[in-house]
């Protein structure tokens, strides 16, 4: 597996084994800071020094101090773990749920099929980030909120995708073969049918954290996810925006950080795509 | 609604007033009916009726939202183009990372970056509010940013994959030229992909509004929708969303419709 994966990435080209490197680069930098950063910094998150409030960048601290004359960067730091947090936990609530209802719905076909794809066409028919809104509007502002509107909307791309990737594995003759055996209706899905579809759940996952992340960002910078004063980067933003004239640097890093971690998981994920994927792989050839 | 200290008599009152004591059926049967007379209910905030308040806010979105797809579309295809029929060389390189930026920069840190260049260190723009040509630019650019970059990517993949087409190569030995063979020949057949890319991402601009009317106070339906969160008002936070909905869910059909102008092959029955 990871021999095929390594000539995958070659025969990519390598400009994409470059994009992808510095995506895995800049995912393993913001894990590793979230994990010992906030531990290292000279500063808490929450302290605040309100005489130097609104203070830019300076050697002591590196991004500035905020309204409240909060260390910026290590304000970021610990912004990350939420990022991250919430990234983690949507895409392993929708993952799953959308692998599960979505092999059933390609397996067994049928009304549970046709039950499992109305709700998911239906929930396509709608933007997400809005849906997002709707329900934290009338959940009330947290992140476990946050977390469960993202989910709630977030399966649906795993299960349709599943769903089809079941569809073509059903009648491989392997599958046919384990049936014949006498295996269980459990035991085909889990051991034959779902591992094929894994590649494919893989890069929707890798392109997922990065979404998860930016809709939390959005959600904490309309005042509807992370409350404060809990450091998380959209949270951050909405701070900002009262000081774009004195202290653009409020707006400036939180930002920087949301763009490079999602910039880091859409290069992943592409790279990830075309290693795993022959047909990307053939036309990036040609 | 009516404070801690009420009596039972009056939330008894305003419960029955605002039909919260039947059943959560026959509420939303009450609902659907009305909705489909036009009547969402009335804010419960300033009492004003939700389709009013609503109505008075859509010229200011789809100003907006017509604005950034505008510029989305003007910018993006030409570049787009561009990276196709130079492919591989330092303008392809240049297109495909303008692109991966404008995806990866969310809209509500483009919007108010913007702003810091444009209006306060250049001071050639207005930070917020609506009136004239240049309270649009801001919002429109930082809207339609997204947009722009999936639809240059989108416009060079499905005219590269054109580029391969006999009817093209034909052209080609024909004597046309790269330029000629893209614009000419291969661009039209590439736009049923953009066109559907368009309908489907107006949902994405829609929702993006929220964002970016919130960050340049722009007065539409989505700085409405965040405020009436901020209110609870729940008729109005419904309406909103609801309208919303319908918008996307009435371009996306639209979409469809409009494959058939574009590739003759393609009719409804």
């Amino acid at each position: 597996m990871a021999r095929q994966s390594a000539e995958g990435a070659k025969a990519a080209g390598p400009r994409n084994g470059i994009m992808s490197r510095i995506g895995a680069a800049i995912v393993f930098i913001t894990v590793l800071a979230a994990l010992i950063g906030p531990s290292l910094a000279p500063f808490d998150p929450s302290a605040q020094l309100l005489a130097q409030r609104l203070d830019g960048p300076s050697g002591t601290h590196w991004f500035g101090l905020d309204e409240l004359g909060r260390d910026i960067f290590a304000r970021v730091l610990a912004g990350a773990r939420i990022s991250l947090l919430v990234g983690v936990v949507v895409v392993s609530i929708s993952s799953s749920v959308g692998t599960l209802l979505g092999s059933i719905a390609g397996y067994f076909g049928g009304r549970i099929d046709e039950a499992i794809s109305r709700v998911i066409d239906i929930l396509l028919a709608f933007p997400g980030l809005l849906l997002a809104i709707a329900l934290v509007a009338v959940l009330g502002p947290s992140l476990a909120n946050v977390v469960f509107a993202l989910s709630l909307i977030g399966w649906v791309g795993y299960a349709r995708l599943v769903r089809g990737q079941v569809l073509r594995a059903r009648e491989f003759e392997f599958v046919q073969a384990a049936r014949a055996l006498g295996a269980t209706t459990p035991r085909i899905l889990a051991q034959h049918i779902i591992p094929t579809a894994l590649p494919a759940v893989t890069v929707q996952a890798t392109l997922g954290m990065g979404g998860a992340i930016l809709a939390e960002a959005a959600l904490s910078f309309l005042g509807l996810g992370v409350q404060p004063p809990t450091p998380s980067w959209g949270t951050m933003l909405n701070g900002g925006r009262t000081h774009l004239l004195d202290a653009p640097h409020l707006t400036i890093f939180p930002g920087l950080a949301i763009a490079a971690l999602v910039l880091g998981f859409n290069f992943l994920g592409d790279g990830l795509r075309d290693a795993l994927d022959p047909v990307t792989r053939q036309k990036r050839l040609s | 609604m009516l404070g801690e200290s009420s009596s039972p008599e009056d939330v008894a009152e305003l419960r029955s007033r605002l039909g919260l004591d039947r059943p959560l059926l026959e509420q939303y049967g009450t609902f659907l009916r009305d909705a489909i007379r036009g009547d969402l209910g009335r804010s419960l905030r300033t009492s004003q009726p939700v389709t009013t308040a609503i109505l008075e806010r859509m010229p200011a979105t789809i100003e907006l939202a017509a604005a950034a797809m505008l510029a989305a579309v003007g910018f993006a295809i030409p570049l787009g183009i561009a990276a196709a029929v130079w492919r591989g060389t330092s303008i392809d390189h240049a297109a495909t990372t303008v692109s991966l930026l404008g995806i990866s920069i969310p809209n509500f840190w483009l919007g108010p970056l913007l702003a810091i260049v444009f209006s306060i260190e250049l001071g050639w723009l207005p930070v917020s509010g609506r009136g004239t040509w240049a309270n649009l630019v801001l919002p429109a650019v930082s809207l339609g940013a997204a947009l722009a970059a999936i639809l240059a990517r989108m416009t060079r993949a499905t005219l590269l994959e054109e580029l391969r087409e006999p009817y093209v190569i034909a052209a080609r030995a024909r004597g046309a030229s790269r330029v000629r063979a893209v614009v000419r020949h291969a661009f039209r057949n590439s736009l049923i992909p953009v066109i559907t890319l368009i309908g489907l991402q107006f949902g994405a601009v829609l929702t993006g509004a929220v964002i970016t009317e919130t960050i340049f106070s722009w007065p539409g339906i989505g700085r409405l929708l965040i405020q009436s969160i901020g209110f609870r008002d729940y008729p109005l936070v419904q309406g909103c969303i609801l309208l919303i909905a319908v918008t996307y869910v009435a371009m996306n059909l639209v979409t469809d419709l409009l494959y058939g102008l574009v590739d003759p092959r393609i009719r409804y029955e």
